[in-house]
């Protein structure tokens, strides 16, 4: 797509991940070659990519004059009021101006570009805007409650409606909501890995109907899998609401979600990996412990994480099932345990302004939590299964060169460094362990085999 | 190398399990029965638990409008109405927004920027539920309604936006707006315009680029390619992503119960206050249900969960066919 500049195609940047490292210099002669551009004249650059000043100017008036038109009706033309009513005559007034100021120097087709472009952005500002101002709303509106630090050490327990703010806090909500993902994680981690694993490495015809129940149950609205561990364990076992039965039911909701989104991630693996582990000797199980899972590593860490932020915001299924309470209360067997989307819940629904203050500060906390989980979640994640940090590319690159020098030292072979390089199996992680050994033993690390030859293996 | 004195016979290639893999795959298989296990179980006792109910109702059950189980009237017509209005409110504001954000993340904006919006996008489709329900009942609520009313002014002709009492004169006080299907629709169609951006952008990303080259090179504009090109190969993704909103939208329950208020019959005004879905009942009534009230709320939630299903089940089948497709072609 985008257009190469003269200068990177005749120059090559030397080391760069691109190029290949086994292309010796002698044989450019016979490779083919590109006309020097020894005098030949070459101009300034041009940017293909910035808006010409016309088109500067097109926006900018339309966006004075609709103001202007605006400002005149609601002021002096029409008794129209109300911000909304603003915006809206506004933004129509800016569109028309955008169509007439355009059609002055463009033909129909660019008109017709440049207005839907208008209103792509559009599209985008509104949606953007509103977005970040619900959850700017929870946090701005949650600053009353949030500095008082009793608000994260103390329960409800002593306080009342009317108790003022520094009287008070969630602790107790805290501490739920923690014990009922803990429960609900050390189920779904587990049962979910392994069931992504049996319908990538297992297969067959059980595992597509496995896929397809995963599938369907990605659609239970949360409400019913509450209602279910209603009806099912708090009035057939418990007979009463507990934190165990709220983690139940967010089990129900997020194990779908791990198991879909770690097949996504287990079926990204190359299957040139797994092959070479097989070919090697190694059994189905060593395969997948050993290749499968650590190339899959960051992307199922991100399904956990994003699964969990998914959990600990729900709020409809805990709802039905743990209870509420205003006491701190760490036993998931016995009494009702709240979590912080039920308590932001019951806060709200009473008319005392301070309540409603709490409710917003413990909103505050929960959409904080799902931020910190989800930054989390992107910082290990982002990388496609194998793609290495430069830290790791760099250590791989390391005991690769260790490798080398301690196989140069044991064959005595005076062949070029290049030559060897390419014949080098992939490095054995605990190379010092195994010096008679050439191939690889179990366990082996399989990274470098899908690691781009790296400059620093390369250099004599 | 050769044994030449034992007969040929002929060997088996497929290898004896190793003790190690006979184990690794029985714990698998088990974990895989132990989730279609949970998941039947939730079906099973959902529709044995709701027979119950749907035994004395029977037919009834779809076309009435009151929710009494103790007297044994009882149906969700009412209330089926209600979660599909808010549905469409929903679709209505989320589909355009979804839409233009998914083709100017996709078309307009590049580099930086991009993944920047893409993460945003996917933040937000992870933003708990509660926090748009707390948006919308202490900030939409009071500020849409001037909106609402003026509609209803003016637009009162059309049936549906009409805001009228029983005796069909129009109504203007701001109580007969307060807690409408409209402003419960417009804070679901916001829950759920992540995930359908981050549907349709992904579809849209996938057009071909040898497509989008060539209607740029016949000449194209930027629009005129999206519209040959991109929204074309995209079409399953844009069906798909909005069924999947749908889905999300139909069983969205704490943002729909901190703003409606309540009622057991058909309301075809969107704008006036009261309506109901399936979700907020079993919310509002599971607390002082007897059996039987229980076993109708099951009903209720079965039939939700039938909906939710056969609309996921449409929207994925539509995103992959078309995923299929647009490396084909």
């Amino acid at each position: 797509m985008s257009i190469i500049s003269d200068e990177t195609t005749l120059h090559p940047r030397v080391g760069g991940e691109v190029d290949a490292p086994d292309e010796p210099d002698d044989l450019s002669g016979l490779a083919t070659s590109i006309p020097s551009v020894e005098g030949v004249e070459t101009g300034p650059r041009r940017n293909l990519r910035k808006a010409t000043l016309d088109e500067k100017f097109n926006l900018f008036g339309a966006a004075v004059a609709s103001i202007a038109l605006t400002a005149l009706l609601f002021g002096w033309f029409t008794p129209l009021t109300g911000i909304v009513g603003w915006v809206v005559v506004a933004f129509l007034s800016f569109i028309g101006f955008y169509i007439l100021l355009v059609s002055l120097r463009s033909d129909a087709q660019e008109v017709k570009d440049r207005i839907m472009t208008a209103l792509l952005v559009s599209a985008g500002i509104i949606l953007f805007s509103a977005l970040v101002f619900v959850v700017a709303f929870a946090l701005i509106r949650g600053k009353d409650a949030l500095p008082n630090l009793n608000f994260f050490t103390e329960t409800m327990q002593l306080a009342g409606p009317l108790d003022p703010l520094s009287v008070g806090g969630i602790f107790h909500a805290i501490v739920g909501s923690l014990i009922q993902i803990s429960i609900a994680l050390a189920i779904t981690i587990p049962l979910g890995i392994t069931t992504a694993v049996f319908l990538n490495e297992i297969g067959g015809r059980f595992a597509r109907f496995v896929r397809t129940i995963a599938d369907a149950m990605t659609a239970l609205p949360s409400i019913v899998a509450g209602l279910f561990v209603y009806a099912a364990i708090i009035q057939l076992i418990t007979h009463q609401r507990s934190g165990f039965a709220a983690a139940m039911a967010i089990t129900v909701m997020m194990l779908p979600i791990v198991i879909r989104a770690s097949d996504v991630v287990l079926r990204l693996v190359p299957g040139n990996l797994r092959e070479a582990s097989y070919a090697l000797g190694s059994t189905r199980w060593s395969t997948v412990w050993h290749v499968v899972l650590p190339t899959a590593r960051s992307g199922l860490v991100t399904a956990v994480i994003l699964g969990t932020a998914r959990g600990i915001g729900e709020t409809s299924p805990v709802l039905l099932t743990s209870g509420i309470t205003s006491v701190l209360n760490v036993n998931p067997f016995s009494g009702p345990m709240i979590s912080l989307p039920l308590q932001v819940f019951d806060f709200v629904k009473s008319p005392e302004p301070n309540m409603i203050a709490r409710g917003f500060g413990t909103a505050a906390v929960l959409l904080l939590l799902v931020l910190t989980l989800f930054t989390i979640a992107r910082v290990f994640g982002g990388r496609g299964p194998g793609q290495l940090t430069d830290r790791q590319r760099r250590r791989v690159a390391g005991q690769s060169a260790d490798d080398l020098k301690r196989m140069a030292r044991l064959t005595n072979v005076t062949t070029p460094v290049a030559a060897t390089v390419i014949a080098t199996p992939p490095a054995p992680e605990n190379a010092a362990e195994h010096r008679e050994s050439s191939e690889p033993p179990e366990g082996t690390q399989l990274f470098p085999a899908i690691d781009p030859p790296h400059p620093e293996e390369t250099s004599p | 190398m050769t044994r030449t004195d034992a007969p040929p016979v002929r060997r088996s290639l497929v290898s004896a399990p190793s003790r190690s893999d006979s184990a690794f795959t029985a714990v698998t298989l088990t974990a895989g029965a132990t989730t279609v296990g949970i998941m039947l179980a939730v079906g099973l006792f959902l529709s044995i638990r709701a027979s119950d109910a749907l035994k004395v109702s029977e037919f009834s059950f779809l076309v009435e409008q009151q929710w009494s189980p103790e007297t044994h009237v009882f149906g969700i017509a009412a209330i089926l109405f209600g979660t599909f209005n808010v549905a469409i409110v929903a679709m209505g504001v989320a589909v355009p927004l979804a839409l233009g954000t998914a083709l100017l993340i996709s078309e307009v904006v590049t580099g930086r920027l991009r993944s920047a919006l893409v993460s945003l996008v996917d933040l937000m489709a992870a933003v708990p539920s509660v926090v748009y329900g707390l948006w919308g009942l202490f900030f939409l609520q009071a500020n849409v309604i001037p909106v609402a009313q003026w509609i209803s002014t003016y637009f009162g002709w059309i049936p549906f936006l009409r805001v009228s009492d029983a005796a069909g004169l129009p109504l203007s006080e701001a109580s007969a707006f307060t807690s409408s299907a409209f402003i419960a629709g417009i804070v679901v169609g916001l829950m759920v315009v992540p995930t359908q951006t981050s549907v349709m952008q992904e579809a849209f990303s996938q057009a071909p680029i040898g497509e989008r080259e060539g209607a740029l090179a016949l000449g194209s504009t930027r629009w005129g390619m999206i519209r040959t090109v991109v929204i074309p190969f995209g079409k399953g993704g844009i069906i798909g992503g909005t069924m999947l909103g749908l889905g999300r939208a139909l069983g969205e329950t704490i943002a729909v119960y901190m703003i409606i208020s309540p009622i057991f019959t058909i309301n075809w005004q969107v704008l006036k206050t009261g309506t109901n879905s399936v979700s907020a009942l079993i919310a509002l009534r599971y607390g002082e249900a007897s059996d039987f009230g229980l076993s109708a709320l099951m009903a209720a939630g079965l039939v939700l969960f039938l909906i939710t299903l056969a609309v996921n089940f449409t929207a994925s089948s539509i995103v992959a066919r078309s995923r299929s497709g647009a490396e084909t072609g």
